[in-house]
C-alpha cells in the first residue's frame, strides 16, 4: 500500500481517494489526496495506471476496493456503493476534447448548464461568458469541426469549468497540441484553475506541465505511488529512474563501501552526511547529464571513469550519449560526437561536488 | 498536372475497368422501371389510379407503412442500443437473430406468424378468448410489415451507434446529464444519419411488403389489400387488364420516390 500524505494531518483533504483495481496481472493500488483548490500532477510511464485512476475518480471505471471522498461527500464507499458520473461533480477532460459535434461551441458550453436546470437564456449567457474567459467569444457559433485543436481544448475547458465542478481531472490535455498552442492552453489552464480554485488532478508525461500547473507531484509506476511531494522537491530528488528521467537527471544506484560509492567503473567519495543515509549498503547518486565532461586522458581523480557508448541520440542541442555500466546519459555538443558509434569507449568525468546522494 | 492530381484525390486508385459492371448494375436497376413506364396506357391512367380500389389500396399502404415504421422505431431503437452496447459475442449473436427475417423468404415469415397468432396456437387461442383476432386483419398487415422491416432499421442504427462509441455519453454524464437527457440530446442526435437511413429503408420495405402480408393478412380490399397485393390481383386477376396493374405500379413507384425525396429534404446534416 503506497501512501501519499502531502496534506498536513488534521487539514481535511478536499479529494481523498484510495483505489485498488485488479486487471489480470496488473494491480493499481494507490492513494491520492488533494487540498481544496490544489492542483496535483500525476506522472508515470505508459501503462502505470494514470488513466485508470482518473477513470475511477470520474466514476467511469470500476474498482475492486477503496473509497473516494470529495468536497465533504463520500462518492464511493467500496465497489458496490458508487455515485454515478452524472452526480459526482467531477469532469474528466482528456486528450480528445470530446466536444459534441452536432452542437456549436456555445451550445457545448451551455450543455452542462442546461442539464443543471438553467433556463435557455441563462445557459446561453453563462456559455458566452465562459467563451470570453477562454478567449473565444467570437467563435461561439462554430461547430467543433470548424475549430482548431487548441480552440477545441479551450471550449472543452470552458464547458468543464462552467459547471463549477468539485474537481476537474485532466488526462494529458495538451498532448495532441503543437508546442506553441500547448503553451497558450497551459497558461490559460493555470489562470482559470487558480481563479476558480478548482481542485484538479493533471495526468501528464511532461515535467513542464507539472511545474507550470501543479503544486504537488505524484509519481505513479506500475500501479503504485513511488514518490510524492511538492513538484520541485520531487524533481530535485527523484526517487526512481523514471522520476529522474522526467527531471532530466541521471540517477545511479551504487554500493557504499569504506567511504566510497561505486557503480560499475564510477567511484565517488561519500561525505559523512551522505553516509548516514546508506540503507542496505546502497545509495543513489543524482547528477545532471550536463555535469559530465569528456576528458582526453584519465588522471586518476575521483569521478573519472571509462564508459562504453551504447546509444547516441541526436537532440536539438547536440548529442545525448548513453553509456553502460553504469547506465548514464551525457549531453555533449554535436561536434564532439563525430566518429563515435555504439561500442566506442570514452573517458568521462563528473565533479564529485555536483553529485547529490539520496536514500535508495 | 494539377487537374489530374486533384481528380485522383477524389477518385482514388480504383481499377478503371470496374466502370463496366458498375454501369451494367445501374442498368439492371433502372431499365426494368423504364420498361414499365413504356407500357403505361396513358389514356386510362387517370381513371386507373383514381379508381376507388386503387385509392383504398394506396391509403392502406401508406397508413400501415407509417404505423409499421413507427412500431419499428419504438422497438428498433432500444434493440439497436442493446446490440450496440453488448459485448462482441452477445452483439454478434443478437445481430444474427435480427438478420434472420432478411434472409428468410417473406412468405415463410407469413406462415410463421400465422402459426404464432392463429387460433391453434396458445397465443392465438388466448387472444381469441379475449375476443381479439389478428390474422386477416389490418393489424396483421402492420405486424407482417414490421416483421420484415424491423431488421433494416436495427442494423442501420446499430452500425451508427457503434461507430460513435460511448465517449460523448461519458463526457455528457461528467457534465451532469442523466441517462434520458444523454439519449435525447447526445446519443440519438449523433446517430441521426443511421436513424434516418434506417427509417427510410424501413418504410420502403414496409410499403413494398407482399409475401408475408399475403399469407398472414390475406387480400381483402380495403382491409388488408395493400398496393403490392392490389397490383398482384390486377395483374393476375380475372377480367382485369394488365393496364391497371401497370398504372398501380407507377403510382407506387411515384409514391415511394416522393417519400424518399421528402425524407432527404428533412434530413438534418450532421457534421462529424
Amino acid at each position: 500500500m503506497s501512501r501519499v500524505d502531502a496534506v498536513t494531518p488534521g487539514d481535511p483533504a478536499d479529494l481523498d481517494a484510495r483505489v485498488v483495481v485488479r486487471r489480470g496481472g496488473f494491480v493499481l493500488d494507490a492513494e491520492l489526496r488533494a487540498g481544496t483548490g490544489e492542483v496535483v500532477a500525476l506522472m508515470g510511464p505508459s501503462g502505470a495506471g494514470k488513466s485508470t485512476l482518473l477513470g475511477v475518480l470520474a466514476g467511469l471505471t470500476g474498482f475492486d476496493e477503496g473509497a473516494v471522498r470529495l468536497h465533504g461527500r463520500t462518492l464511493d464507499d467500496g465497489p458496490g456503493r458508487r455515485t454515478p458520473p452524472s452526480a459526482r461533480g467531477v469532469v474528466l477532460l482528456g486528450q480528445d476534447p470530446r466536444l459534441f459535434p452536432h452542437l456549436t461551441a456555445r451550445e457545448n458550453v451551455a450543455f452542462g448548464l442546461r442539464v443543471r436546470g438553467a433556463t435557455k437564456a441563462a445557459a446561453d449567457e453563462g456559455a458566452a461568458d465562459w467563451l470570453r474567459r477562454v478567449g473565444l467569444e467570437d467563435h461561439g457559433g462554430r461547430r467543433p469541426a470548424k475549430l482548431s485543436g487548441g480552440q477545441q481544448q479551450r471550449v472543452a475547458l470552458a464547458r468543464a469549468l462552467a459547471t463549477a465542478p468539485a474537481a476537474i481531472l485532466l488526462d494529458e490535455p495538451l498532448t495532441s497540441l503543437d508546442t506553441e498552442t500547448a503553451g497558450d492552453v497551459r497558461a490559460l489552464l493555470h489562470r482559470q484553475l487558480a481563479e476558480t480554485r478548482t481542485t484538479a488532478i493533471v495526468a501528464t508525461h511532461d515535467a513542464v506541465d507539472a511545474v507550470a500547473l501543479a503544486s504537488r507531484l505524484v509519481v505513479l509506476e506500475d500501479g503504485r505511488v513511488t514518490q510524492a511531494g511538492p513538484v520541485r522537491d520531487v524533481l530535485a530528488a527523484p526517487a526512481t529512474r523514471f522520476a529522474a528521467a522526467v527531471a532530466g537527471l541521471n540517477r545511479v544506484v551504487g554500493r557504499v563501501d569504506a567511504g566510497h560509492w561505486r557503480a560499475g567503473g564510477l567511484v565517488l567519495p561519500v561525505t559523512e552526511a551522505a553516509a548516514s543515509l546508506v540503507l542496505a549498503g546502497e545509495l543513489a547518486a543524482v547528477f545532471g547529464p550536463a555535469e559530465v565532461r569528456i576528458i582526453d586522458t584519465a588522471a586518476g581523480r575521483p569521478g573519472e571513469w571509462a564508459a562504453r557508448i551504447v546509444r547516441l541520440e541526436q537532440t536539438p542541442a547536440g548529442v545525448r550519449v548513453r553509456t553502460a555500466d553504469p547506465d548514464v546519459a551525457v549531453d555533449l555538443p554535436a561536434s564532439r560526437a563525430a566518429g563515435w558509434e555504439p561500442g566506442t569507449t570514452l573517458t568521462l568525468a563528473v565533479d564529485p561536488a555536483a553529485v547529490r546522494f539520496f536514500v535508495v | 498536372m494539377t487537374g489530374v492530381s486533384a481528380r485522383t484525390e477524389r477518385t482514388g486508385f480504383v481499377p478503371r475497368v470496374l466502370i463496366v459492371p458498375a454501369v451494367l448494375g445501374l442498368g439492371l436497376l433502372i431499365l426494368p422501371l423504364g420498361a414499365l413506364v413504356l407500357r403505361v396506357e396513358w389514356s386510362t391512367l387517370w381513371s386507373d389510379v383514381t379508381s376507388p380500389q386503387a385509392l383504398a389500396a394506396l391509403g392502406l399502404s401508406l397508413l400501415t407503412g407509417a404505423i409499421a415504421t413507427a412500431v419499428c422505431v419504438v422497438l428498433g431503437v432500444p434493440l439497436a442500443l442493446l446490440i450496440a452496447r453488448s459485448g462482441d459475442r452477445a452483439a454478434g449473436a443478437l445481430r444474427a437473430l435480427v438478420t434472420v427475417p432478411l434472409v428468410l423468404p417473406p412468405m415463410v415469415g407469413g406462415v410463421a406468424m400465422l402459426f404464432l397468432f392463429g387460433r391453434t396456437s396458445w397465443l392465438g387461442g388466448a387472444l381469441a378468448e379475449w375476443g381479439i383476432r389478428i390474422p386477416f386483419t389490418t393489424t396483421a398487415v402492420v405486424l407482417a410489415q414490421t416483421f420484415v422491416a424491423l431488421p433494416f432499421l436495427v442494423l442501420a442504427l446499430e452500425g451508427s451507434l457503434r461507430a460513435t462509441g460511448t465517449g460523448y455519453e461519458q463526457a455528457a454524464a461528467g457534465l451532469g446529464a442523466g441517462r434520458w437527457t444523454i439519449l435525447a440530446r447526445v446519443t440519438l442526435p449523433l446517430a441521426a444519419p443511421g436513424l434516418v437511413a434506417g427509417i427510410v429503408l424501413c418504410f420502403a420495405r414496409a410499403i413494398g411488403e407482399f409475401g408475408a402480408t399475403a399469407l398472414f393478412a390475406g387480400n381483402a380490399p380495403g382491409v388488408t389489400q395493400t398496393m403490392p397485393l392490389a397490383i398482384y390481383t390486377a395483374f393476375n386477376g380475372a377480367g382485369v387488364s394488365q393496364g391497371t396493374a401497370v398504372a398501380l405500379s407507377l403510382l407506387l413507384l411515384v409514391t415511394a420516390v416522393g417519400v424518399l425525396l421528402l425524407v432527404r429534404a428533412w434530413r438534418v446534416e450532421t457534421p462529424r
